[in-house]
Formats: structure tokens, sequence, C-alpha cells
């Protein structure tokens, strides 16, 4: 098992209470078993069917792959502009 | 030359400063897009604003979306986005395109405004004038999503 850390931002950091949460998987996880971790985390039931999580920032589809060491980051839908 | 630019800021943005990085004798067309604060979204007035951003993923987007915008024409981008506290009127960003023709001026830069919001990790926080606040969501019913208290 590996921990991953994953950056949060705007209304997914007040959903998480955190600018970061800590998720476990084992070492051949996907972008797809981050979501799930995610999910099962307090406030994790209000996340959208298909959310937007960047590693290494580059957006992954839920089957790529996640290795110790990337940075991982969940994104609200963006409103910039 | 200046992928040493910064996009993102934290200060009130220079429009005539963003103007100057793109300035060449040979380039007479200089079209410029400004999107300031409204007073107004959703129904509501709104007070005020605050920009967040995943800085980092912002800048290399931002520069992705400038150089692609260079190689598809012939023209000199720069933007800037300004994250933080802002107020109605502030500019919250600002695109200039110089090319030789207005034609690729305006192309370019109705491109590269539509791209940085579709593609850059930025976010939006507005205060309403009835005491409610929502995170922007272009994705959620009414365009927000309210800040439960």
């Amino acid at each position: 098992m590996t921990r991953h850390v994953v950056r949060l931002f705007a209304r997914y950091a007040e959903l998480f209470g955190n600018d970061q949460v800590d998720v476990m998987l084992p070492s051949s996880a996907t972008v797809a078993d981050v979501i799930a971790a995610l999910r099962e985390l307090p406030g994790g039931g209000s996340l959208p069917a298909s959310p937007f999580v960047v590693v290494n920032m580059v957006k992954e589809q839920p089957a790529a792959p996640v290795k110790a060491g990337d940075e991982i980051a969940l994104l609200p839908p963006l409103a910039g502009g | 030359m200046a992928d040493l630019m910064l996009f993102l800021t934290s200060q009130p943005i220079d429009v005539q400063a963003l103007a100057a990085f793109v300035h060449a004798p040979d380039r007479g067309g200089v079209v410029t897009f400004a999107g300031l604060v409204r007073d107004h979204h959703a129904g509501r007035r709104v007070l005020s604003l605050s920009y967040s951003a995943y800085e980092p993923m912002a800048e290399k987007v931002c520069g992705e979306i400038r150089r692609e915008a260079e190689s598809r024409w012939p023209a000199t981008v720069a933007m800037t986005h300004r994250l933080g506290d802002l107020a109605i009127g502030d500019v919250a960003v600002a695109v200039v395109v110089a090319a030789g023709h207005r034609d690729v001026a305006f192309e370019a830069c109705r491109w590269v405004i539509d791209e940085l919001k579709r593609r850059v990790p930025i976010w939006k926080r507005e205060r309403y004038a009835d005491g409610t606040e929502a995170w922007v969501d272009p994705t959620a019913p009414q365009g927000i999503v309210e800040v439960m208290k």
C-alpha cells in the first residue's frame, strides 16, 4: 500500500475541510482508485460522477496509473476568466 | 523569450503594460480583451469576488495556450489573470494580441480567452448583496454552487 496526497482546491477544499487529503492505495493504483478512495471520505459523497483529476498537472482519465510521488489534484469545474 | 513571463498576479492588472509585451513595429493590429468583475450573476447583486488557482498548473497551461496561439497564428500573445480579492469593475483577466493584420489579432485573441476559460485551473467565489456566497460552477444550475454557512 502506498500513501498518496491529493491536493484539493476551491469548493472541494471546503467540502473535505482541507487543502489536501491522504489516501492509501495499492502499488498498482489508477486514477479511478483515487476517486473511489476520495468518495469514502467525509464529504466525498458530493463528488460528481466524473471528477476532474490531474496527475503531475495533466488531466488524466480513470484508467491512468498513479505512482508514488505523483502530484495528484482534484479540481472542481473551472471558473477562470 | 518570455517563457519567463508569469501569467498570474495578485496586483491590479496594467493592461497598457501588458500591451507593451506584444508591441513590435511590424505588428500594427493590436487587440485587447479585458474581463472586468461584474456587479451581477445568477440573478443576484455581486458585492465582490475572489479568485484562487492551482498556481503551478495555471502558469503551465497559460504558457501552453500562448505557445499554441503563437504557432497557429502569426501573432504575439500576452495574458494575465488576477488572483485574490477583487472589487466590482476590477480587471480580472486581460489578453493582448499583436499581429500584422486585424483579422489575425481578433481571431487569436478570441481563441486565447476561450481556451483560458476552458483549461486554466482558476476558481471564482462570489459574495452577494443578500448575504449569500457561492462558487461559480458553469456545470451547476444557475452556474453557481452556494456555500452553506
